[in-house]
């Protein structure tokens, strides 16, 4: 006797599971990093980087805090998502990402005790960061977790990406070193590169910023306004 | 969250505009998020101390002249230079003498906490450096150089602009000669009065005179330019536009090096007491 392919007594076949990764992830994931770039694209952000772009490993470390603070506050708002009155939501979303960057400054001065002096309040300006409570207000409060999760870590990707490399060109013309480590010789010290002193300081930044956004926009006219 | 808000009687479907169910969830969010933060300092604490007080001796260091003032340096190897090359003894500031070493762990010594400490301190003699409180004792961290003494280096404090200023001078043998300065921890205006923790203004204060000839504390933070330290041994350049913390500076140098502070060792370093 053939045996039935559906069994009546079968519970009803679960909805469609959502791939882990498919498409809508990671366009989720891959977006913010270029095309819908925080910085680039949606001029958030941009206090933080104007000062903590001299060196490139201070902007590594808030580049990393960023992201981890911009996915956990992504994950944790979206997950509360549905027991969040509407009236406190935006006090609930500021204490969960006030939280979680105390929680990063504290790990940052246990560990990387010299760096965060040099960070000193720019660690806890994160929290101001319109980038985190942006996306918290207007992905995660919509969003599953997971996805939450993933446009929390590309936003922060995009975030980092404009860093470094604004970081790059002024350690590098200003300082002539990356990471430290000297590339061009400075004149003070018997070598040829005299370097530029704007380039230590904060307009510079708004300059390598504006530069990027220009290059962004000639990439992909779409993002253009029209008049 | 379902659970604990079932336990309150309230439905996150109907309930949640309204004020009761409002009040719990934010006092639900309030306690979780505070118990994060408290368990992650409290449990945080005691690295953070370790790490502050490494960064304080490498200031030792960088006052010393003995590691450029950005390198960096893991704890071992503060601990390698702080035997091979250093002795730290605390000396009794109001007569000058040196305690004995078993009397009390020098090294470990917390001169802030000294100062609040009433069994350790004293209120301080009237002073124009804004310090309140002088702590008994203080740290003298000797630099050894074939054995023989050949810096020394105090630990000063004193009142900033915004906060309070902590710092080392490391002076030559002769209890005078400036080998080195830091300012390691303070709250300066960033860029202003900040500038005290830059090396290179910091460098300025090398070969530098800190007394008279009749002994008496001078070395003073100057408005504008001073020359070279040959010519002009008892002023250092001021920072533009940071007044207040060039007065400060001044003041703080001049107290602890003089009278009430480190001047009876230094006197006594003079004539040639050794550890």
């Amino acid at each position: 006797m053939a045996v039935s392919a559906i069994n009546p007594m079968d519970p009803p076949a679960a909805a469609a599971r959502r791939p882990l990764f498919g498409v809508a992830e990671r366009d989720t994931l891959v977006a913010p990093v270029l095309a819908n770039n925080p910085i680039g694209v949606q001029v958030l952000g941009i206090c933080s980087a104007l000062a903590i772009t001299t060196r490139m490993d201070k902007a590594l470390v808030m580049s990393l805090g960023v992201i981890l603070v911009a996915m956990m506050a992504n994950v944790v708002v979206s997950l509360v998502r549905n027991y969040t009155p509407t009236a406190v939501r935006i006090i609930v979303q500021l204490a969960v990402i006030a939280s979680l960057v105390i929680v990063f400054d504290q790990v940052l001065r246990a560990t990387q005790y010299e760096l965060s002096l040099e960070l000193s309040v720019f660690v806890g300006l994160i929290i101001t960061n319109c980038i985190v409570m942006g996306r918290a207000e207007g992905f995660a409060m919509s969003n599953p977790p997971w996805r939450a999760a993933l446009d929390g870590l590309g936003n922060g990707a995009g975030y980092a990406l404009v860093l470094m490399l604004v970081a790059f060109a002024r350690e590098l013309l200003g300082a002539g070193k990356v990471f430290g480590f000297t590339v061009l010789p400075l004149a003070r010290d018997g070598g040829w590169y005299v370097p530029n002193g704007l380039m230590l300081l904060a307009p510079s930044a708004l300059f390598l910023i504006g530069l990027l956004i220009w290059a962004l926009r000639t990439w992909r006219p779409q993002l253009q306004e029209k008049d | 969250m379902s659970r604990v808000l079932a336990r309150l009687g309230l439905d996150p479907q109907r309930d949640r505009e309204t004020p009761r169910y409002t009040i719990a969830f934010t006092a639900v969010v309030c306690v979780v998020c505070a118990l994060l933060v408290s368990v992650a300092a409290v449990s945080l604490q005691p690295r953070q101390q370790a790490q502050a007080r490494l960064y304080m001796e490498k200031n030792v260091l960088v006052a010393a002249a003995l590691i450029a003032p950005l390198a960096p340096m893991a704890a071992a190897e503060v601990d390698a230079v702080f035997a091979r090359d250093l002795k730290v003894r605390l000396v009794e500031l109001a007569s000058g003498e040196l305690l004995a070493p078993q009397a009390r762990d020098a090294r470990a010594f917390d001169m802030r906490a000294a100062r609040n400490d009433p069994q350790l301190s004293q209120p301080a003699p009237a002073n124009d450096a804004g310090i309140r409180r002088l702590p008994r004792y203080g740290p003298v961290y000797y630099v050894l150089k074939d054995g023989q003494v050949d810096q020394v280096v105090l630990a000063v404090e004193g009142p900033g602009m915004w906060g309070t200023i902590y710092g080392f001078v490391a002076l030559a043998a002769d209890g005078n000669t400036v080998r080195g300065v830091t300012f390691y921890e303070h709250r300066e205006t960033p860029g202003l009065g900040g500038e005290i923790g830059n090396p290179q203004w910091q460098a300025l204060w090398r070969g530098r005179q800190v007394f008279d000839d009749q002994w008496n504390a001078r070395l003073t933070v100057i408005k504008g330019r001073a020359d070279d330290p040959q010519a002009d041994p008892l002023r250092v350049d001021g920072i533009t536009g940071a007044t207040i913390t060039n007065v400060a500076v001044t003041r703080l140098i001049q107290f602890w090096l003089g009278p009430h502070g480190y001047g009876p060792f230094l006197a006594r370093l003079r004539a040639g007491a050794r550890p």
